[in-house]
């Protein structure tokens, strides 16, 4: 085959106005990005005598994938073997030789850059971008279409696919868009959700992170909480169907954090950070749209709380009195089923073990002062009360084991009916009333994370579901995996 | 038109018949499952001496903890041995 020109143009764009006349009178074959309607008006304002082919669907653009239109491309066999964008006298002189073309273009300026060509539209690039990703297979999710006369957020909410507030209308230019921040394939597995068993692939999770707002490059710390929730030891199926009111709280660790501009400091618990916001609510849709469990129904919460629609929060590593992550400098994501947290007031203590057996006292009453080894803590300590170990040398691992002393009760005081209360200890496993009981299974039972604002002598403690081998164990992931 | 992504897990349910009844006031084998939460035991001992006094066969069993689904095994042991299941899920 001998070689060819072929020019890329559409219609409102002066540099192919200017061009076209040329062309079309040399009987180079021409391609327009614009509609039927588009290209035959230009084509009679210009006076050509053949109207320019159509790209349908933006084939031959995407295949060249010019910056800039008018693009003539010399080809051979119908491969590409030189072209020019926008107008270079010279060089379309060039390549008009090359292929035997007698190009008029003499009345042509000497340079003249053209127009971007329509597939570096944002738009239509994020288009295109989820055309090819359901074509080569990146994209499988079965299509919802809405009708004209639906409103997007009352046909979800009808369809029982959101947490009750407004989500985001997962399009597929959405999803594809967030999926370029993972370089895990879209169809792996993440996780399998309870109770109905549903497969919860990358592109699943992708969708629901979108539903929940998330900024796009948070999706490899969802991904983690999603693979973190449905591990065996994190009793998902239990945590959902329980009459308790916990949920997943996710705990990030790690330089990732910042990066995707989670709040550590003030108000990190609060409303006003997207990203703290999105991730937790992504995982919650998650494991309600791909598990299919609904409030009321298979979750039985008597009360649940507000952060089953998402709690979330990053670790402070700045001034942070011991490590916080990961030794390795990658980022974690901690799982933990937790009710709401509750505040810790001490504006005294400025002394390690004063400040200890304050915190000890609060986390004795989680879920009733005389319950003893079957729930656990998450004890987020504030930056003023972090200081007071720090400057003391404490770690957090000495810190633990002091909680874990500072909350044994003798075991008199945590029989059924001590108090007044009939809740407790059964009598009969009480052999000496003055013998100490712990509070926790052991001393990691008490997880220490660390975040907050500058100022304020508060910390803040979360009780657990119910723990350990028989209720659920926090689980860690790492970000990394997934970015 | 807006299209959008399907968020679910697109599992389709499958659909599985009853199991045949056990005819009306013949003896049958009946599993009382102890799902471990308190007090759970005392509410089957009270159904177990109720349907052995009727001529039932009692089968007692339980899960390891409440808070998980009833593993593999406790439940292929009740399909296999038994007619029907009584769970106690009260506190």
């Amino acid at each position: 085959m001998p070689a060819e020109l072929l020019a890329l143009v559409k219609h409102d764009c002066p540099v192919c106005d200017q061009i076209l006349p040329a062309l079309d009178a040399a009987g180079v074959r021409v391609v327009s990005q614009s509609t039927a309607e588009e290209t035959t008006a230009q084509a009679e304002r210009l006076g050509l005598e053949r109207v320019p082919e159509l790209d349908d669907g933006l084939v031959l653009s995407q295949r060249f994938d010019p910056d800039a239109v008018p693009t003539v491309l010399l080809l051979d066999g119908g491969e590409e073997r030189d072209r020019v964008e926008g107008i270079q006298r010279d060089r379309l002189a060039e390549v008009g030789r090359a292929a035997g073309v007698a190009l008029a273009v003499g009345d042509l300026p000497a340079h003249r850059p053209g127009c971007a060509s329509l597939t570096r539209d944002p738009v239509v690039a994020r288009r295109l971008a989820a055309q090819a990703a359901r074509r080569d297979g990146r994209l499988r999710a079965r299509t919802i279409a809405l009708g004209e006369l639906e409103d997007v957020q009352e046909a979800l909410h009808e369809r029982g696919l959101t947490d009750g507030l407004p989500v985001v209308p997962p399009t597929a230019e959405r999803v594809v868009a967030m999926l370029a921040h993972t370089s895990r394939d879209p169809q792996d597995l993440v996780g399998v959700v309870p109770p109905y068993e549903g497969r919860a692939t990358v592109e699943k999770v992708a969708v629901n992170a979108v539903m929940a707002g998330c900024p796009d490059d948070a999706l490899p710390v969802v991904l983690a909480a999603v693979e973190a929730a449905c591990q065996e030891p994190f009793a998902l199926h239990g945590l959902i169907a329980t009459t308790h009111p916990a949920g997943p709280t996710c705990i990030v660790s790690g330089p990732y954090a910042e990066r995707i501009g989670m709040a550590a400091a003030g108000n990190c618990l609060g409303q006003g950070n997207r990203a703290n916001l999105t991730i937790g609510r992504a995982l919650q849709l998650t494991v309600r749209n791909v598990g299919g469990s609904r409030p009321r129904v298979e979750d039985r919460a008597a009360h649940g709380w507000a952060g089953k629609v998402s709690s979330c929060f990053a670790e402070r590593a700045d001034d942070a009195p011991w490590p916080i992550g990961p030794l390795d400098g990658s980022t974690s994501v901690t799982l933990m089923a937790t009710e709401g947290p509750r505040l810790i007031v001490d504006q005294l203590a400025r002394e390690p073990e004063g400040l200890a057996a304050s915190f000890a006292s609060a986390l004795q009453s989680i879920a009733h002062p005389k319950l003893v080894l079957a729930f656990d803590a998450l004890l987020l300590v504030g930056p003023e009360h972090g200081r007071v170990f720090a400057q003391a040398g404490w770690s957090r691992e000495r810190l633990r084991d002091a909680l874990f002393e500072l909350t044994r009760r003798p075991a008199g005081e945590l029989a059924r009916g001590a108090g007044g209360s009939p809740e407790g200890i059964d009598p009969k496993w009480i052999s000496d009333p003055q013998m100490p009981v712990t509070k926790f299974a052991a001393p990691d039972r008490i997880v220490i994370a660390y975040a907050g604002g500058d100022a304020g002598l508060f910390s803040m403690v979360f009780g657990s579901w119910a723990s350990g081998e028989i209720g659920s164990a926090p689980v860690t992931t790492r970000v990394e995996d997934w970015t | 038109m807006v299209e959008i992504l399907d968020p679910t897990g697109e599992r389709e349910a499958v659909e599985r018949p009853l199991a045949a009844r056990p005819p009306a006031g013949a003896p049958v084998r009946i599993a009382l499952l102890d799902i471990r939460k308190p007090r759970g035991d005392i509410f089957l001992d009270e159904l177990e001496a109720l349907l052995t006094a009727r001529g039932h066969a009692v089968l007692r069993t339980q899960k390891p903890t409440f808070t998980k689904p009833a593993p593999a095994d406790v439940r292929r042991e009740i399909a296999e041995q038994c007619d029907a299941v009584i769970e106690a899920l009260a506190d």
